[in-house]
């Protein structure tokens, strides 16, 4: 009788053990839930003496931003942050896709572990120490280059005006290291995407006498559009959000402007340069533009997961 | 087979269109494979094949699994090469060349001999591209309609397609699609098609139609396919070869050759004890 | 059928399977792609040595145990250290280590052996992944908000939990996809000798997983070690070294970023020395992790 009641207590014990567990770990979850919502709210929250005021201060429409005399436009940040964001995709893009090629379709595999360690290690430099190194090696290093462009490009009508007069720190040379900085994670989401092609796709091509340029043409790239416009809009969220590089590199000028080789600014930079001196209604305005940034990445990101899925999804279904 | 044995000379008589066309024994040979072993490494899959694929004649290769047939066919249009590590002993001709010569280019060679798989894998592409993309990158660019329409004809696929062709080739049922896929073969005109178990993913009606096809397809081409399926060699081939696996004296298996013969011979009165055993049923 | 007509493609004076047989245009474009896909390749590799060679030359002269203790001095000067970048560096990660992972691994047990693929579940994973992509200057100004302005000051702690926010859904994801890997039999077994839920995870899934995880988690920390707007944020500013995390405390990325823009040369030198040592710090947790990973890789096969 003992024994029996004993038992059930252990039972019992086990019973709350097990349940007590369950709960710790989905509370352990929900944290992801709680933070994303407290980031949300906390920061609306703070920006809003800022946002409330557009009609005034011109937050979401003007391009002055004056915090002495109240103006808080965040256009020209935007400018920045667009303007580098997508030099860099630009550039990182056809990169990241002949790197994924090299590891997935020509590679012999002895190498390609070493190959993956290498573009790890290049996602393990701290972005600050790009920016250092922007700084001090490649941009002075560039400089020349951009006034052989300038001076080549610049006097074609309306294309020249991209290639203007050259400054040290520019938008070109943060698009640059941010370029350097994405490629790691679109090569792995496009190596992902070019692994998932059936085998059986490239033996057709193969066996249709294509070279190895054709079969990629003809069995690997219609099979990974959706998966790459996924992984090129993840490198894109990426970009827009790397604070620290630009922020040593764009040289941090409130302007807008055609010219790439002019500074400029981004959000991110400019928080991270302002914040510190900013007060009042300033640093409302700062978190506005946070909050600006964290809805445009969520959204990207958002999107480039959805297309990453649908794309997997229609290989599946392609393949059964 | 599920059937404990049966009698093939019956099953021959019994299907409709079954040699129809007797083998024509002075044709040439297209290809000739002598002493061919298969290596994947240090493993020898397959050892010392020597038989010959003679022109616009359907050659079937049959036996149990992992007797070496597929490697062997793979070999043929130097598919092998691209799995690392993989190569072959002996001597492959076609046309009387070398087809493992050092200044032979596999790309070449399997633009002449062209293959069709056993699951059908069209190129999510729309019909038309599917059928075009062997010729678009030969560099081929006039009459591309008149071409394509061709090749879907003589793929015996032109009139269930003929009014979808923008559409989807994964839109296909799992039989139109391999019809596709060997239509895709043949666009390019090659000398040789090999066919690697083009039925097994499919159902009877879709493998009576391939096998319809192949007898209108040996006109022009000469044809190798391997297949698990006794009786659709028995339907569609001229010549048979018989393959199976044995353990040499170190335990290793390899797959052999064991007969190579007129169709009608190996299923009627085959020379091997292991041959009679297979076809009959009598085997494992 | 069509009638059978010659076979014109294949009409040839003589067969040539040579390569010559390949028209020069199609041989051309197949031979600069791949010479496109090795540029790409070296593309990317060049900067990555450069980085990593220009980070030693200009650094390594001044690794000191003087600089890996001392004091920050003046930029205008010469000599002094960045001991309190050093401590806060470590403090800090440490500190966020210790709050994300058992959050992340436990959410990463509810993912896959309770949640699976019920709608929690599939919400938790997604927002996880969001979370990931939330740029660390949002990730910073969050945390001085929640933080910063309800204490009153800036503090290393503060700084901490801002890293610790962005660690947790990289190691919560990542524990996850290596708890995918542990085979159901293993789960099986477990119930079957009437081990409960809690107990089969822990004493049986876990450890089967465990080298994963921490791979995983070696990755987390090191990308944490390099992260610099939280810092700059909201550590504030130190220049003796101090254990406390409740004070204002400095890291190597702050110190290099502040340093970077500096006027004065000792600063930009000591940025570099800087960069150094938390390339050092970096390196050796992601190789630790490269190192677990491929362990675990062949322990699995």
């Amino acid at each position: 009788m003992t024994t029996q009641s004993s038992t059930l207590t252990q039972k019992d014990r086990g019973r709350i053990t097990d349940r007590a567990f369950w709960l710790l770990c989905i509370a352990a979850g929900i944290t992801v839930l709680v933070i994303l919502a407290a980031i949300l709210v906390s920061t609306l929250q703070q920006s809003w003496p800022a946002m409330s005021k557009a009609g005034e201060n011109g937050f979401f429409t003007s391009k002055l931003w004056d915090p002495n005399i109240g103006k808080f436009g965040i256009l020209p940040f935007v400018f920045g942050t667009l303007v580098t964001s997508l030099i860099a995709v630009a550039l990182a893009v056809p990169v990241s896709i002949g790197i994924a090629l090299f590891l997935t379709e020509l590679a012999p595999r002895r190498i390609k572990g070493s190959i993956v360690t290498l573009i790890d290690l290049l996602a393990a430099v701290p972005s600050v120490v790009f920016g250092l190194w922007g700084i001090y090696v490649l941009a002075p290093a560039m400089t020349p280059v951009y006034k052989w462009l300038h001076d080549t490009l610049g006097g074609i009508p309306v294309l020249g005006a991209l290639f203007g007069e050259v400054s040290a720190l520019n938008f070109m040379t943060a698009g640059l290291v941010l370029a350097i900085m994405i490629v790691p994670i679109i090569t792995s989401i496009t190596r992902e995407v070019f692994d998932t092609v059936p085998d059986s796709d490239k033996q057709a091509a193969w066996a249709l006498g294509a070279t190895r340029w054709e079969m990629i043409k003809g069995a690997v790239f219609p099979h990974s559009f959706g998966g790459l416009v996924g992984g090129v809009m993840l490198g894109l969220g990426r970009a827009m959000g790397e604070t620290i590089a630009v922020a040593l590199l764009i040289g941090n000028s409130i302007q807008i402007t055609a010219n790439l080789f002019a500074p400029g600014t981004s959000i991110p930079a400019a928080i991270v340069n302002y914040f510190g001196e900013a007060g009042g209604d300033y640093t409302s305005a700062l978190i506005g533009m946070g909050v600006v940034l964290f809805v445009v990445t969520v959204i990207v990101n958002l999107l480039a997961q959805a297309i990453v899925r649908r794309a997997e999804i229609r290989m599946r279904g392609a393949k059964a | 087979m599920t059937q404990a044995s049966f009698d093939m000379t019956n099953a021959l008589s019994s299907v409709p269109g079954a040699m129809s066309t007797m083998p024509t024994s002075s044709a040439k040979p297209v290809m000739q494979l002598e002493g061919v072993s298969v290596f994947y490494g240090s493993y020898e899959a397959v050892r010392g094949t020597t038989m010959p694929v003679r022109e616009q004649q359907i050659t079937a290769m049959i036996g149990p699994s992992g007797c070496g047939k597929s490697t062997i066919l793979r070999s043929l249009n130097r598919m092998n090469d691209l799995i690392p590590g993989a190569r072959i002993g002996g001597k492959i001709t076609f046309h009387g060349q070398d087809l493992y010569a050092p200044d032979v280019d596999p790309i070449q060679v399997r633009r002449r001999i062209g293959m069709v798989f056993q699951k059908p894998n069209p190129f999510p592409k729309s019909i038309y591209e599917n059928v075009a993309y062997g010729l678009r990158i030969n560099g081929i660019k006039d009459n591309m309609d008149d071409r394509v329409e061709k090749a879907l004809r003589d793929g015996a696929l032109w009139d269930e397609v003929k009014d979808k062709l923008k559409s989807s080739g994964l839109a296909l049922s799992g039989g139109q699609q391999q019809r596709l896929c060997i239509a895709r073969a043949i666009a390019v005109q090659p000398d040789v098609i090999l066919m690697d178990e083009p039925c097994s993913a499919l159902d009877p009606i879709a493998t009576g139609k391939i096998e319809d096809l192949m007898h209108e397809l040996a006109r022009t081409y000469t044809i190798v396919i391997v297949t698990h399926n006794m009786q659709q060699a028995a339907r569609v081939s001229h010549y048979t070869a018989f393959f199976t696996a044995e353990v040499d004296e170190q335990q290793v298996r390899h797959g052999r050759l064991i007969e190579f013969n007129d169709t009608g011979r190996i299923f009627t009165n085959p020379t091997d004890k292991r041959t009679e055993d297979y076809i009959t049923g009598r085997f494992g | 059928m069509t009638a059978v007509t010659p076979n014109e493609l294949s009409a040839r004076p003589a067969l040539d399977l040579t390569r010559r047989q390949l028209s020069v245009r199609r041989r051309a474009i197949d031979l600069i792609s791949k010479v496109l896909m090795c540029v790409a390749l070296l593309i990317a590799v060049v900067p990555l040595v450069l980085v990593i060679f220009y980070v030693i030359q200009k650094g390594a002269g001044l690794i000191s145990m003087e600089f890996l203790t001392g004091d920050i001095t003046s930029p205008r000067r010469a000599g002094g250290g960045m001991g309190p970048a050093v401590v806060g560096t470590l403090l800090i990660t440490g500190a966020a280590s210790v709050m994300s992972i058992p959050l992340g691994v436990l959410g990463a047990v509810y993912l896959n052996e309770y949640g699976k693929s019920n709608a929690l579940a599939r919400f938790i994973r997604m927002m996880a992944d969001v979370m990931t992509g939330v740029p660390s200057i949002v990730m910073a100004l969050f945390i001085y908000i929640a933080v910063v302005l309800t204490t009153k000051e800036k503090s290393g702690l503060a700084a901490a939990i801002a890293l610790a926010a962005l660690m947790l859904p990289v190691v919560l994801r990542s524990s996850e996809e290596m708890l995918k890997l542990v085979p159901d039999e293993l789960r099986q077994a477990s119930a079957a000798l009437g081990a409960r839920r809690w107990k089969t995870t822990v004493s049986v899934v876990l450890p089967a997983a465990i080298s994963g995880i921490t791979s995983g988690i070696m990755l987390a920390i090191a990308r944490a070690a390099g992260e610099t707007t939280p810092i700059v944020v909201c550590a504030g500013v130190a220049s003796t070294i101090s254990w406390n995390l409740g004070e204002m405390q400095t890291a190597l990325p702050a110190q290099i970023f502040l340093n970077a823009s500096s006027p004065f040369t000792p600063a930009v030198e000591r940025a570099w020395g800087a960069a150094l040592t938390l390339m050092v710090i970096v390196l050796v947790f992601t190789i630790i992790a490269r190192l677990i990973a491929s362990r675990f890789a062949i322990k699995n096969r």
